[in-house]
């Protein structure tokens, strides 16, 4: 196992970050960790990368205990801290070559590894870093994380404050990375991200609430979900809030995600009921379950 | 070493490329220097004083001709009697009055003891002291001269000399303590905040996950310090030099070893500050009030150590800046060589050890 955490438990006074987590993280495995913030999942990055102690529990990276081993961890790994923290006021190949430095390596060694991101900035390497954009500078921190062909990645929040299209080219490299062998534990708020993990946790105030795959998590959902539209969205909401037959109604884009209470439920019922409160161009129809779904329902 | 040298070399970016920062660096002690040299002086010129003469005789004549040659009095007024004193002391351009008992040669030549009054208008308490001070040592001088002749009969030469600093130059008294300033400045404030500066951009984080060892990122931060303050140390020196002309008795190279070891003094405070501290305004903070106050005020820079209260005066012993002081004032002023100044090089030695220690005990290896 690359990753392994048991019933890791973590406090900030009062605050209960971390309660009692384990999980397990394969080989060249692409782990996500889902949940909104204030989840804990930046305290479970720090005490993997070892920068935080836990009260309970143990955890161990690449068989290294994060407490006792935590040198060989430093060496072995690549991480990317949620905030953008790289020298601002270095030019990008600056700052690549003072991680490559410190790690004991060159740009040159490891190119291969980090060519398909860094071609993407190269035209900038005499910029300083902090004027790059969002995306750039999240390609650059990948960049300098990578330079020293890391066992394991550890990537807090790497596409939080980047654009769609540069959030799509970030999965995809990582995508690619995977397939150098290298683990990637990486960490989200985005729902939609977590499909394209091999295997995900779903996390909220310090509690796991699921590790499956995410065919395996969606298909896990209990309940047959419509997906529901008419032309005043708003009321709709507040309609099927007080409607007696509502289970969970959470907006999903333009169409409301509505699960029933009655298990023999038929969407015939819910047309009537809507067209009674006054609705117009009424669509109910069946849809799949998503990830956003099992997460709400699971954190209800 | 490469990793190190690698830092080194990020270090020297970031200072390089904060032009103010850069700018106050090296623009700093240049105006300090001058500042203190012309403007802010307690040198006196010309002071208006007045005589009181009980006696009159052949010895008061001397002396009071003896002070009016001098530049820094004139002689502005001849009173007679006691009453007087504050009536010209009213008016406010008499700064002291100079009261000679009664039968001034015959109780010195009978006694061997005759007595001078010095009054001083001590509004301001500063000028009051230097004028107390140079009248007493025009005094002393006198009487140096009085017992010399007395020994080697013929041989009055009236001269005037005042120990280690002959023209009572007040930069000369200013120097060694503005570069104590400046070197406690540029290596404490500077390293504390750039040490601060990465734990709140978050680079620390970073460094800490890296196999860089803690005392390689503290080595890495200070090196280039020194060496900033090592040339701020020669441009002081310089100034000194050519514009004051400020002679260096000692010897140059004792002089640099002594600045290099305070340096690292101060460094070490810095590295101090910058574990407890968690942002850079709470290091500058803690370096300016925490360090700066304490070396202007209690260092004996500018307030002689001997006439604070007693509380002070000990605590006046755990400032580095005060112990620097006294061997640089040696090795420029006087000349001394070690032999002199052993003890207080042995004390900065060991404060500096002490801070060193405390600060890898509690250097963190992670963030809490």
């Amino acid at each position: 196992m690359s990753i392994i955490v048991k019933n890791i438990s973590k406090s900030y006074g009062q605050v209960k970050a971390l309660d009692d987590i384990s999980l397990e993280v394969r080989p060249g495995e692409l782990f996500g960790l889902i949940g909104p913030d204030g989840a804990g999942k930046t305290t479970l990055f720090r005490i993997l990368t070892t920068l935080l102690l836990p009260n309970e529990g143990t955890a161990s990276v690449n068989g290294f205990d994060i407490v006792k081993d935590y040198k060989s961890i430093r060496n072995n790994v690549g991480y990317m801290p949620g905030r953008f923290s790289l020298y601002q006021d270095l030019t990008v190949e600056e700052n690549l070559r003072f991680f490559a430095t410190i790690f004991g390596t060159t740009i040159k060694e490891n190119y291969d590894l980090i060519r398909d991101i860094y071609v993407q900035i190269e035209p900038f390497k005499n910029r300083r870093a902090g004027r790059l954009s969002g995306g750039m500078k999240q390609k650059l921190a990948l960049s300098c994380a990578l330079i020293h062909k890391p066992k394991v990645l550890f990537l807090d929040e790497p596409t939080t404050g980047v654009d769609p299209v540069s959030r799509k080219e970030f999965w995809e490299m990582l995508k690619r990375l995977q397939k150098q062998n290298i683990t990637i534990f990486v960490s989200t708020p985005y729902m939609d991200e977590a499909e394209l993990c091999d295997k995900i946790a779903l996390i909220t105030d310090g509690k796991i609430l699921q590790i499956n795959t995410p065919e395996a998590i969606k298909a896990s959902f209990p309940k047959k979900i419509y997906k529901v539209r008419s032309s005043e969205t708003f009321k709709l909401i507040q309609d099927l809030g007080t409607y007696n037959k509502t289970h969970s109604a959470y907006p999903f884009g333009e169409y409301i995600h509505f699960t029933s209470t009655q298990s023999d439920f038929q969407p015939s019922e819910l047309i009537d009921y809507l067209k009674a409160n006054k609705h117009n161009q009424i669509e109910v129809l069946e849809t799949n379950a998503t990830i956003e779904d099992t997460f709400m329902e699971l954190s209800k | 070493m490469k990793r190190f040298i690698g830092f080194i070399q990020k270090e020297f970016y970031h200072i390089l490329r904060d032009r103010r920062s850069l700018f106050i660096l090296f623009g700093m002690p240049i105006v300090q220097v001058l500042l203190f040299g012309f403007a802010i002086t307690n040198e006196i010129n010309n002071v208006d004083i007045a005589i009181l003469d009980h006696s009159k005789d052949a010895t008061t004549k001397e002396i009071i001709a003896k002070i009016s040659a001098s530049k820094y009095f004139s002689i502005k007024q001849v009173i007679d009697n006691e009453a007087s004193i504050e009536k010209v002391f009213k008016k406010g351009k008499i700064k002291a009055v100079l009261n000679f008992e009664k039968d001034f040669s015959k109780k010195l030549i009978t006694d061997n003891k005759a007595t001078i009054q010095i009054l001083t208008d001590a509004t301001d308490p500063n000028t009051a002291n230097t004028i107390s001070n140079y009248t007493t040592s025009i005094l002393k001088n006198y009487q140096q001269d009085l017992n010399r002749g007395i020994q080697l009969s013929y041989q009055i030469e009236p001269k005037v000399r005042l120990a280690y600093n002959p023209e009572l130059k007040s930069v000369f008294m200013f120097v060694p303590g503005v570069m104590t300033v400046i070197l406690m400045l540029v290596s404490a404030m500077m390293t504390s905040i750039s040490i601060t500066r990465e734990k709140e951009l978050g680079t620390m984080e970073i460094l800490l996950v890296s196999p860089l060892k803690p005392f390689q990122v503290i080595i890495g931060k200070v090196v280039p310090y020194i060496l900033l303050a090592v040339i701020n140390a020669i441009v002081i020196i310089l100034l000194s030099l050519f514009v004051f002309k400020m002679p260096v008795q000692g010897s140059f190279m004792l002089l640099g070893a002594e600045s290099i070891l305070f340096i690292i003094n101060a460094l070490s405070l810095g590295i101090l500050i910058s574990t407890i501290a968690s942002s850079q305004q709470t290091a500058m903070m803690a370096s300016l009030m925490g360090l700066m106050l304490p070396v202007i005020l209690l260092s004996g820079f500018i307030f002689p150590i001997s006439s604070m209260p007693l509380p002070l005066q000990i605590l006046s012993n755990i400032i580095p800046a005060k112990w620097f002081i006294i061997i640089i004032k040696g090795i420029m002023l006087k000349g001394v060589g070690l032999n002199f100044i052993w003890k207080e090089t042995l004390i900065l030695i060991g404060m500096t050890l002490f801070f060193i220690t405390i600060s890898i005990k509690k250097y963190k290896i992670r963030l809490e």
